[in-house]
């Protein structure tokens, strides 16, 4: 019986290790990356787009993180970082983090209290004269309204001061757009050569050419990161990094660098390669000049809503596999967008087209439009190819219901002055939301006070159901009031998305423990934990 | 001589000093400035952070200040800070400048080589099957786009030897920069070899029936001491003109061949400033552009003289 039982035994562990081989990490080696454009710096807290976040992530730390090791981000599942622990006090206003002693700086400075201070009080404007300049751009302030003030109780402990609870504001802590800054460098250095706590040290940031980052041997991670360093290469033409990339000379494209036409290439040029397709959370959407003739009638802006038929732009752009869904991120990535049949209800969302489209007509013929008489529209975008080409898919959508839309494609890099402008009619736009949370999505894009409300959307029942799930700690009580400001925002043709982007980021089998999350690019590029198996 | 070359040293001053002005308003009449596309970078549209940039960079002065200041930084070597990241324009634009300098001169190396002998050849043996097959490859190199020729080159380079000659560390040595250079500086010099080439030809059929080469070969001169010893110096002269405007075309060229095998060049680190509106960046490549410009077309004129001694520039 007893040597039965270890035969079985022995049996099972040695299936065991065969199912589930345990790779030893491996010290050493330069991850060689491609990088898509220049970033326009290197401040993470001063700019908006991923060019920034993912080379320079993993120069800092956060207070608190997303577990890196989860696909997907959450509120349960943020793990300590700068922060060895964190209390809320009972009303849930105070929020008292315990700091790590012995962290230091990239130059060899001890970090404290005092930095975390000082970088939210840069965020909030309440930066001391002398560091006023270390933030020169704050594209998320409004992250931060309900933000009271900072207090340092001691080296090792700092307090958030809210103004109401926010079961949102850990989780706007754990984003990659959070790091800790360090207040004894001038903005100027943390734009071009940055100083951070993190696993990598910036060695040189090449306009143009190359990121180089180097470990940090300081890290207090012990044993982290297991790279020696990160080479970042900017390499502008996109044939370019993926022949690159196929040839062997990158170990990593650029996020989401790879689009599904291309990953048929990449994979039949260098099939051993592996590629993720996962959910950018970055959504196409229509924007609409709800300030000037002819857009301000709201009933023509509700026609434009019905005419969208989502399927095509899924089909022609992403080969079907995007997530169809309104302001959040639907599930099964998203945690806080409508299902499929409670989206089906909302106006022009349903399957029946044709429907939609009728209504339309009918909306525009009583506004006096018809085939022979067309609204003649010019359909703004930035003219970047995953602007344009859902552009022309929408005017092509657009004749349907008598709009004859011009493309005007407009050079990218004044591309929000435009808007801001209101020198547009209509619009289509790319949104990039850093967590999968509500309070990120609408108090960024869609509250009347947000710098990024591009469009000046304003609807004070909006803008009172913002602040109300805000404030709401039952999740299934949060998750009704969101589904009724996505209605809302539908009905009111704010922002109408599209369909939410998807696409590929691959690597070499040689890079090992490079975990993707699926609801959001901008929150998994430490890479402390990344080694390579050369 | 003398007289004559103080006048054309005015006359490069006055060029330059004319592309100074040129280049700095032409800029600032362009939609859209640095403040417009710092804020526009990270998405946001706020008017107080963009003044605070404006007033920061000094954009809010005069401009005939603002171009003052420039100007006579500019006389004392000082090319002043770049907007977007904040370093001395010296120190961005100067270690570019001689990554481009070699391609380009490797580029015009290549088109010289290739298109002068090229072109003797295909004139010397007119209406030949190897003249017809000169004038083709001539002719698909000034149709041939360059930035679909060095694609072309790279794709076929990672088919069939795995591989991709694109830039992705400095050079170790010489021999490192040289082999590295070299393809790009074929792709971009194709199409000024075929220019040549071309040229070469035309201009050798026209030498060749004149009668100075008639006496040359009854004199018993070999075919190649008439080729080469007396038509060719004759020929050589809008060969040499278009080897001068080619050398400012390069520029265009490299842009793109910059572009595509990722090197990082001045050419294409001057489009990237365009883009950003770095005033400081694009005046400052820009001159130098015209600067190279200007010394190469002085040193054209030059070797008018070198090669027909009957061209005097009168004092």
């Amino acid at each position: 019986m007893i040597k039965r039982l270890t035969v079985v035994v022995g049996g099972l562990a040695a299936l065991m290790t065969v199912a589930t081989p345990v790779l030893a990490q491996k010290q050493g080696g330069t991850l060689r990356a491609t990088h898509r454009d220049n970033p326009p710096s290197a401040s993470i807290h001063e700019e908006a787009t991923i060019s920034t976040v993912m080379p320079f992530m993993s120069v800092f730390n956060n207070l608190v993180m997303f577990d890196p090791k989860e696909k997907l981000n959450s509120a349960d599942k943020i793990v300590p970082d700068l922060a060895e622990s964190w209390s809320w006090n009972a009303d849930k206003t105070k929020l008292t983090f315990k700091l790590r002693q012995g962290v230091k700086w990239h130059d060899g400075k001890p970090f404290s209290a005092k930095d975390v201070k000082c970088t939210w009080d840069a965020l909030t404007g309440r930066a001391a004269e002398a560091q006023r300049d270390l933030i020169r751009k704050n594209p998320r302030k409004v992250w931060y309204s309900n933000l009271k003030e900072v207090t340092v109780g001691s080296d090792s402990e700092v307090t958030f001061t809210l103004g109401r609870p926010q079961s949102s504001f850990l989780p706007m802590l754990a984003a990659g757009y959070s790091p800790v800054y360090a207040c004894h460098v001038t903005g100027r250095e943390m734009r071009s050569k940055p100083i951070g706590t993190g696993p990598f040290k910036v060695v040189a940031f090449k306009r143009g050419e190359s990121i180089k980052l180097v470990r940090n041997p300081d890290y207090w991670k012990k044993g982290l990161p297991y790279l020696d360093g990160i080479d970042w290469k900017i390499v502008p033409n996109r044939s370019t990094r993926v022949l690159g990339f196929v040839a062997g000379e990158f170990d990593l494209t650029f996020d989401s660098d790879i689009t599904f036409p291309l990953l048929q290439d990449v994979k039949s040029q260098a099939p051993h390669a592996v590629c993720e397709a996962r959910t950018t959370n970055v959504n196409t959407n229509l924007i609409v000049n709800r300030d000037a003739p002819p857009f301000d009638n709201p009933k023509l802006r509700e026609a434009l809503v019905l005419a969208i038929d989502r399927k095509p732009f899924n089909d022609v752009l992403v080969q079907g596999k995007a997530l169809i869904g309104a302001a959040m991120l639907p599930p099964p990535t998203g945690k806080w967008g409508m299902p499929p049949d409670e989206l089906a209800t909302l106006p022009g969302y349903g399957q029946d087209i044709a429907k939609n489209r009728a209504a339309a007509q009918a909306i525009m013929k009583s506004l006096g439009y018809g085939p022979d008489k067309p609204l003649k529209v010019k359909i703004a975008t930035r003219n970047i190819a995953i602007y344009r080409d859902p552009a022309v898919i929408l005017i092509d959508q657009l004749k349907q219901i008598y709009v004859d839309g011009e493309l005007d494609a407009v050079d990218t890099t004044v591309w929000h002055t435009k808007v801001q402008r209101k020198d547009y009619a209509v619009g289509l736009n790319l949104t990039g939301i850093g967590v999968d949370d509500p309070d990120v999505n609408f108090y960024e894009n869609f509250h009347s006070t947000s710098s990024r409300n591009y469009t000046g959307y304003k609807n004070p029942k909006v803008d009172e159901l913002i602040d109300m799930q805000s404030a709401e700690a039952d999740r299934a009580k949060r998750l009704k009031i969101v589904g009724e400001i996505e209605r809302l925002l539908v009905k009111d043709g704010a922002r109408p998305v599209i369909f939410h982007g998807i696409a590929n980021t691959c690597w070499q089998p040689a890079v090992k423990n490079l975990v993707l999350q699926h609801n959001s690019i901008y929150n998994s590029w430490r890479l402390e934990s990344v080694w390579l198996d050369k | 001589m003398g007289s004559y070359l103080t006048q054309r040293a005015l006359l490069m001053v006055l060029t330059l000093f004319g592309m100074s002005v040129l280049i700095f308003v032409m800029l600032r009449l362009v939609p859209g400035n640095i403040a417009d596309i710092l804020v526009d970078s990270a998405g946001i549209v706020d008017p107080v952070e963009k003044a605070r940039i404006v007033k920061d960079l000094g954009l809010d002065r005069p401009i005939i200040d603002q171009y003052l200041q420039w100007i006579f930084g500019l006389a004392r070597g000082d090319l002043g800070f770049a907007y977007v990241s904040e370093r001395p324009a010296i120190e961005e634009i100067a270690p570019r400048i001689p990554v481009s300098a070699n391609l380009a001169l490797l580029a015009l190396i290549y088109s010289v080589i290739l298109g002068v002998p090229l072109g003797v050849i295909s004139a010397v043996r007119q209406n030949t099957g190897l003249d017809y097959f000169l004038r083709v490859v001539s002719l698909s190199g000034l149709s041939l786009p360059s930035f679909w020729l060095a694609l072309l080159i790279l794709m076929a380079s990672v088919q069939w030897f795995g591989m991709i000659p694109m830039y992705t560390s400095e050079p170790r040595s010489f021999i490192d920069e040289f082999l590295l250079l070299s393809v790009p500086a074929a792709a971009v010099g194709f199409r000024s070899s075929a220019l040549i080439m071309r040229l070469t030809r035309s201009s050798m059929l026209e030498v060749m029936r004149q009668d100075y080469i008639r006496t040359a070969r009854s004199k018993g001169a070999s075919q190649t001491s008439v080729n080469y010893q007396h038509a060719l110096r004759n020929a050589l002269l809008p060969v040499v003109t278009i080897i001068g405007i080619e050398a400012a075309f390069l520029i265009g060229g490299l842009i793109v061949t910059e572009t595509v095998f990722n090197i990082p060049g001045v050419a294409r680190f001057l489009v990237e400033a365009i883009v950003w509106r770095d005033y400081p960046i694009v005046q400052n490549i820009v001159m130098l552009i015209a600067f190279v410009t200007v010394m190469v077309n002085f040193l054209v004129d030059m070797a008018y003289m070198a090669l027909d001694p009957r061209i005097k520039y009168a004092d």
